[in-house]
């Protein structure tokens, strides 16, 4: 058996390949991009795969893949789960012959999402199965299991890991890849694949028959497994089960479960074994609602009686703190341990050369007064340049600009969204604000690649999740095409031109959109493209400051004089902001 | 607690701290070790701080408490700063002596530490400090500098040498296995051996 240094992603994508699985499809978003990127980086590729354009699509994709008898892989973060709820809910009712696994990336303390829902929660709306990994391994162990009980039960089986599974790491031990021998085949069958009410009433009721054969079996496979060791009990789910295993003193009872729906009966029995029990779970309190409903008169310790935080991830720590506090142990091993106060913060920063940054810088110059709702991917981080006034969801910028335009609100509208959330969610709203006669302006902020989650290729970018080339989708099409009289791309490196095309914008009424059109500028730097560096003549430059505002990381100020670092990668915006003319293209004065 | 061996790695998004981690994390597989481990990835990298988190011989959890950390190993004098809570009471701080101001200081007209408050500050532990990039530059590449950190923090790690030599060679690039190599050793000698 081959043991390796993984990441908890790399693992997941590596036991799909052992469970030899036929169809790969998903949308991008941390923490679950990389097994997806993973799967695609292999050399042999005995599996279809794609990026899809958003995760509805995505696990209608799946789905039919996996009618068609074939193994299917689904891949989002939690939020992405949101987008593809709609085909989730039915599916259930439908469905499946070949195993479907739906990868939903839950992200506790919101490392890099908008918010900490559970997608076990989901999976509870939805009556399908639900596997929890607790460490890397487990992950990777867990994989062929998930499309083994799909195929058992002919349902979609939603596997859930979390930040601290799918960004951790470990030595895994691997099996074989295997080869799949199966061929995708439509068998017609509309009382099953068309859910209209007579045909639904009836799948309904057969999804709800699986329930309890489904609880039993998770029992069976050791999913949800328990050690009797004394007169109180810890249960705990996810990465919170090994933070509790770190911890466990002798005499106290644990049960670990990893999966969803829990078995009432089973364990019902085990808590009143007990004279008390405290539950650990990340996010819902999803364990602990059901142990609630079986234990009778013992008592239960968790979040719902304010021993366990509802938010956030844990930790040993933090899972020591509340064993204390609820009096399984006397108190946390671990010493307090302060930061340093005060210290500068380093927080992400759009890259020295960045597109946004002049896209930004351009839009606050025509707009002053303006309302900038935008979206979510590296520009989100505009919220440092001022130039961010809402994030909520993905493809929001256009429909939340609609809706204060349409508000009575008078102050201009200038929303920003992003090549790849334009194509993900962002048409609909666009297409809404011109039939609705919304007056604003879109900034689509063009960089041809889906940047944030690790440069995915999308519609817009010509190649395929393979490295295949396809057409390229026209953005200022798809606008036209919705109605956009006013349409106009731009390099966002060359402010005056932005800033002009902006004020033209700025005149007219309607909708109007401008596509500020770059390159990412890692992409650049990957793809060899050179630029030379800019420097600042000490003699020249005033010490005014105007360019360390611009926040590129390549300007520093030191001695009343700006000066600029190796960091820099050409784009000359800073050369334009200038008002003394100060900052010039090395070797050239 | 669990009696694993706790390293943190820490610096700014870019600067190679990841490969260093797998370097370690391959260096507990050759000796047939566990490993766990837990490092940044997505928008977080784009410049901001990060951090990888190894906890050789560890079984259970990737993160390492607050103070218990065994070794520290900085690419960034300020980021050492920020992350030396991390480190128990005896642990050792290897830090490169490079400061790259945040933004925010100009941005924000912060008052950053200086280096000399900072190694001052780092002083309650065993410390080294070494100019990892000048270091990296002799071996022949910057971008070597992260094995020169590993290089002078492998005395304090509970792995062989040659073995951390035999893992950096197995996960750099094909074409800089001999200025790694070196970059390793010359670490070695920067960090006083033992």
């Amino acid at each position: 058996m081959e043991r390796r240094y993984l990441l908890g992603n790399e693992a997941i994508a590596h036991a799909c390949r052992e469970a030899g699985v036929d169809f790969v499809c998903g949308y991008p978003g941390t923490p679950s991009s990389e097994v997806i990127d993973t799967l695609r980086a292999q050399l042999e590729r005995p599996y279809y795969l794609e990026w899809s354009v958003n995760e509805k699509v995505a696990l209608e994709n799946a789905l039919a893949a996996a009618w068609c008898g074939v193994r299917a892989l689904c891949t989002m973060k939690h939020v992405g789960l949101n987008v593809a709820a709609d085909p989730l809910m039915t599916s259930a009712y439908t469905g499946v012959t070949g195993g479907l696994v739906i990868l939903s990336a839950d992200d506790p303390f919101a490392h890099s999402s908008q918010n900490e829902q559970d997608t076990r929660c989901y999976a509870h709306f939805a009556r399908v199965p639900c596997l929890d990994p607790a460490s890397v391994q487990e992950a990777h162990d867990l994989i062929p299991a998930a499309f083994a009980l799909s195929e058992e039960f002919g349902l979609p089986v939603i596997f859930r890991p979390t930040t601290r599974i799918c960004h951790s790491k470990g030595d895994v031990a691997l099996g074989p890849v295997t080869g799949s021998t199966r061929k995708g085949e439509f068998k017609k069958d509309p009382r099953q694949y068309v859910v209209i009410p007579a045909h639904t009433r009836v799948l309904h009721k057969k999804l709800n028959e699986k329930q309890p054969a489904i609880r039993r079996r998770l029992v069976e496979l050791g999913l949800n497994r328990y050690e009797i060791r004394g007169k109180t009990a810890i249960i705990a789910s996810g990465i919170g089960a090994t933070y509790v295993q770190e911890l466990l003193p002798d005499g106290v009872s644990f049960m670990k479960i990893g999966a969803y729906p829990i078995d009432e009966e089973w364990l019902g029995a085990f808590v009143r074994k007990h004279e008390k029990v405290l539950v650990i779970e990340e996010l819902a309190p999803e364990v602990e609602e059901t142990v609630r409903q079986v234990a009778g008169l013992v008592p239960v310790f968790g979040k719902k009686n304010g021993y366990a935080p509802y938010e956030g991830e844990l930790s040993a720590a933090a899972v020591a703190t509340i064993m204390a506090k609820a009096g399984f142990i006397d108190k946390t091993p671990f010493a307090p341990a302060e930061p340093v106060q005060n210290l500068p913060v380093r927080p992400p920063i759009l890259c020295a050369g960045c597109l946004h940054r002049g896209a930004f810088y351009a839009i606050r110059k025509v707009f002053r007064d303006g309302i900038y709702p935008s979206d979510i991917g590296c520009y989100t981080l505009g919220l440092q340049l001022g130039v961010v006034d809402t994030t909520i969801c993905m493809g929001a910028s256009i429909t939340v600009g609609s809706g204060i335009a349409h508000s009575g609100e008078t102050r201009d509208v200038i929303c920003t969204i992003g090549d790849s959330t334009f194509l993900h969610t962002g048409i609909q709203g666009l297409m809404n604000a011109v039939y609705n006669g919304a007056t604003m302006t879109v900034v689509i902020l063009d960089n041809r690649i889906t940047a944030m989650t690790g440069h995915q290729p999308n519609p817009n970018t010509g190649l395929t999740a393979c490295g295949v080339e396809t057409p390229a989708v026209s953005i200022d099409a798809i606008c036209r095409a919705c109605g956009v009289k006013f349409v106009e791309t731009v390099d966002p490196y060359d402010l005056t031109d932005m800033v002009n095309v902006l004020q033209e914008a700025k005149k007219r009424k309607g909708v109007k959109v401008v596509i500020a059109k770059q390159m990412c500028v890692i992409s650049a730097r990957r793809a060899g493209v050179k630029r030379g560096h800019y420097t600042v003549d000490p003699e020249t430059c005033t010490g005014c400051g105007t360019c360390v505002r611009f926040g590129c990381p390549a300007i520093e100020f030191a001695d009343e004089k700006a000066r600029i670092n190796d960091l820099c990668s050409g784009c000359a915006v800073c050369a334009q902001l200038c008002p003394v003319g100060a900052i010039v293209r090395e070797g050239k004065k | 607690m669990s009696g694993s061996y706790d390293i943190l790695i820490v610096g700014i998004g870019g600067q190679g701290t990841i490969l260093a981690s797998n370097i370690l994390g391959e260096a507990c597989l050759i000796e047939g070790r566990s490993v766990r481990g837990a490092e940044t990835h997505g928008m977080a990298q784009r410049g901001g701080s990060v951090e990888s988190h190894i906890r050789i011989d560890g079984q259970y959890g990737p993160l390492i408490t607050p103070g218990q950390a065994d070794l520290l190993v900085s690419f960034d004098l300020l980021e050492a700063l920020r992350y030396s809570h991390f480190l128990k009471k005896d642990g050792k701080a290897v830090v490169n002596r490079h400061l790259v101001l945040p933004t925010s200081v100009f941005t924000q007209k912060l008052t950053p530490p200086t280096e000399g408050e900072i190694i001052a500050a780092l002083k309650r532990h065993e410390i080294c400090i070494l100019d990892a990039d000048q270091i990296a530059i002799e071996a022949g590449s910057p971008l070597s500098q992260n094995v020169v950190m590993l290089g002078a923090a492998s005395k304090w790690m509970p792995l062989k040498p040659e073995t951390l030599l035999e893992s950096v060679k197995r996960l750099v690039p094909k074409k800089t296995i001999e200025i790694n190599a070196k970059a390793f050793e010359m670490g070695r000698v920067a960090g006083g051996k033992n």
